[in-house]
């Protein structure tokens, strides 16, 4: 009985979820009584193994194969299920990560569970209680789950890294017996499309636009309102995919990480992969018509109402203002 | 090429939910159902796929009787026919429950190809194309934008985080999870529509599947999320309420 805690790094690079997880898996460790190790895997991973091993933990286990250098799926799993079967873990926590999405629900299949996805929160409550969101972050639940062990993956955010506790921890590189023949994706170097010609991450003040503008005709509304303070235009990802604007003034997971001192969400609901991306600005305004929307729990300051009458009033306010 | 694409109806994006009196699941009754949107993508480049290298699209979807309209839906967009898993409940099961449903209905067909979007709008799990591989003992990729196949071999897209993205290649069969966002969209023309109304639904029971299951996981409380920050919020005339935003931003936080 154990917690073991995945962590995920790409050549030597720590992806920042890991710590959070980590510390997840500490305080989850006292609150179930448990002990709790760390396990990564890749091709020459004892170095990050060995920088694991400064937080307390009782083991670290550097998984170690040269068919894991690229990260696969099916690599990826074969190797955990294997460590899994020998430590017999009754909790795996993964950082919610795109490698993990890819990975970590064929691994809890292996073991007839399944994978409780983003987790936000968890507890003891007579035994583990996991709380993640549904309709896209408008509902929380509570999941009970059963059987072990209990896979879960843990979101960007809902744990501190900074609460990590530093200790020392054995170091165990565990081989696992990979066959390359089984291994069927065959991945090549990672890409990214276009330079960007816009750097979101120096705008002191962003204007974002969402679904809510509804066509692109109307995407001078938002234009006039980030003329009037002197703002950067941004997008969530569906106005990206349109073409309504260009691709690099996405915002979230898959486009910019911002923190300007001024971000004003104008018809986003504030889905969690959207949230990832703004949620370090000083200062958050949400303009929506729905008082339920996701983006509200992070705003400082909300106008609920219809964005064609709110953001020209608005423009009106600041061009009064400015006097 | 033989394509299957798993389909899910869920809720409208801007459905208002009420919690059901049980405390475990949303109040159905009085909400509209549509095709899960990244589902809707999977459709479009299976049917995008066929065009390309011709063969048959089959929807296949779980659900209550309510999900015969996003099937219909389906069909009328080009899917040449469908397989209904008839589920009253589809919440008394967990991912794994629904996978080996929709594995066990895949099986038979022997497709070279399942295509599914990457989550649902509802649960966001994003799991059950990668279990359904599992399952079935084939590979998979997620978080997919473009799929090209060549001599039984499929080369794909694969998106990773922050903007870099990643080609993929493996033998087919495969099960594929779909990007949002990677094409644009078809209409179902009136011919669509017509033509729908003709093609084979296969209506189907977990029961005849033989992969009842129950939840290892279960949801045992559903309820409004609880607020990180004091939100100020202003109502009412759109006016003053900008205003009033112009007041904050100034005085209190500082911004402006
Ligand atoms: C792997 C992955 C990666 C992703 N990466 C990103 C990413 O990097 N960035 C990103 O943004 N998303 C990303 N997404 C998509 C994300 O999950 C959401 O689907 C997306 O952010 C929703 O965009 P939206 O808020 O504009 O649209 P919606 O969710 O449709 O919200 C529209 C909002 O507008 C409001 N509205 C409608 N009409 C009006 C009106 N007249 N006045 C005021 N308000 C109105 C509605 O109430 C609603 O809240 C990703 C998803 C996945 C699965």
């Amino acid at each position: 009985m154990s917690i073991l805690v995945i962590l995920e790094q790409h050549n030597g690079q720590w992806h920042r979820i890991s710590w959070e997880t980590l510390a997840a898996g500490q305080q989850l460790g006292v609150a179930l009584g448990l002990p709790v190790e760390a396990a990564i895997a890749g091709k020459g991973v004892e170095g990050p193994a060995s920088e694991a091993a400064t937080r307390k933990l009782e083991k670290v286990w550097a998984v170690e194969h040269d068919l894991l250098e690229q990260y696969t799926a099916d690599g990826h799993t074969a190797a955990f299920e294997e460590l899994i079967r020998k430590t017999q873990p009754s909790l795996v926590l993964f950082p919610h990560t795109y490698q993990v999405r890819d990975f970590a629900p064929k691994l809890a299949t292996r073991f007839s569970q399944v994978l409780v996805s983003d987790v936000i929160a968890a507890r003891n409550d007579n035994g583990l209680v996991l709380v993640r969101q549904f309709f896209q972050g408008k509902l929380s639940g509570d999941i009970r789950p059963g059987g072990s062990p209990c896979f879960a993956s843990l979101q960007a955010g809902a744990w501190r890294a900074d609460q990590l506790e530093t200790g020392s921890a054995a170091m165990e590189t565990f081989v696992p017996t990979l066959d390359a023949s089984r291994i069927r994706q065959k991945p090549e170097p990672p890409f990214r499309e276009t330079a960007r010609a816009v750097d979101l991450s120096a705008a002191g003040i962003i204007v974002s636009v969402g679904r809510g503008i509804k066509e692109e005709s109307n995407i001078p509304v938002v234009r006039e309102l980030a003329a009037a303070l002197g703002a950067e235009l941004a997008a969530s990802r569906p106005i990206c995919d349109a073409g309504w604007l260009p691709m690099e003034r996405q915002v979230g997971s898959s486009g910019q990480t911002v923190a300007p001192k001024i971000y004003i969400a104008v018809g986003i609901s504030g889905a969690i992969q959207h949230l990832v991306g703004m949620k370090g600005a000083k200062t958050i305004v949400a303009i929506n018509k729905d008082p339920n929307a996701p983006i509200f729990e992070v705003a400082d300051y909300g106008i609920v109402g219809d964005l064609f009458e709110v953001v020209p009033a608005l423009v009106e306010a600041l061009k009064k203002a400015k006097g | 090429m033989k394509i299957i694409v798993a389909i899910k109806q869920v809720p409208l994006r801007d459905s208002h939910f009420r919690i059901a009196a049980s405390g475990k699941w949303i109040e159905e009754s009085d909400l509209s159902f549509e095709i899960n949107e990244p589902d809707a993508y999977a459709l479009e480049e299976a049917l995008q796929l066929r065009e390309k290298h011709g063969g048959e699209v089959i929807a296949l979807c779980a659900g209550p009787e309510r999900a015969q309209q996003t099937i219909r839906d389906a069909l009328a967009k080009g899917a040449d026919r469908a397989i209904h898993i008839e589920t009253q409940d589809l919440n008394a099961l967990d991912t794994l429950g629904v996978a080996q449903l929709l594995a066990a209905a895949a099986k038979p067909e022997q497709a070279d190809l399942i295509l599914t979007g990457l989550q649902s709008d509802d649960l966001g799990a994003g799991q059950t194309g990668v279990v359904v591989a599992e399952l079935l003992g084939i590979p998979h990729s997620t978080i997919i934008m473009q799929a090209e196949v060549r001599d039984r071999v499929i080369r794909v897209k694969r998106e990773l985080e922050n903007g870099w993205f990643q080609h993929i290649e493996m033998p087919l069969p495969v099960v594929l999870t779909i990007q949002s966002g990677s094409n644009k969209l078809r209409y179902a023309t009136l011919m669509g529509i017509k033509k729908a109304k003709n093609k084979e639904v296969k209506r189907i029971t977990p029961a005849e599947l033989g992969a009842e299951s129950s939840a290892a996981a279960k949801i045992e409380k559903i309820y409004a999320p609880q607020k990180s920050k004091q939100t100020q919020i202003f109502e009412g005339d759109p006016k003053a309420a900008a205003a009033q935003l112009v007041e904050k931003l100034k005085f209190e936080a500082r911004v402006l």
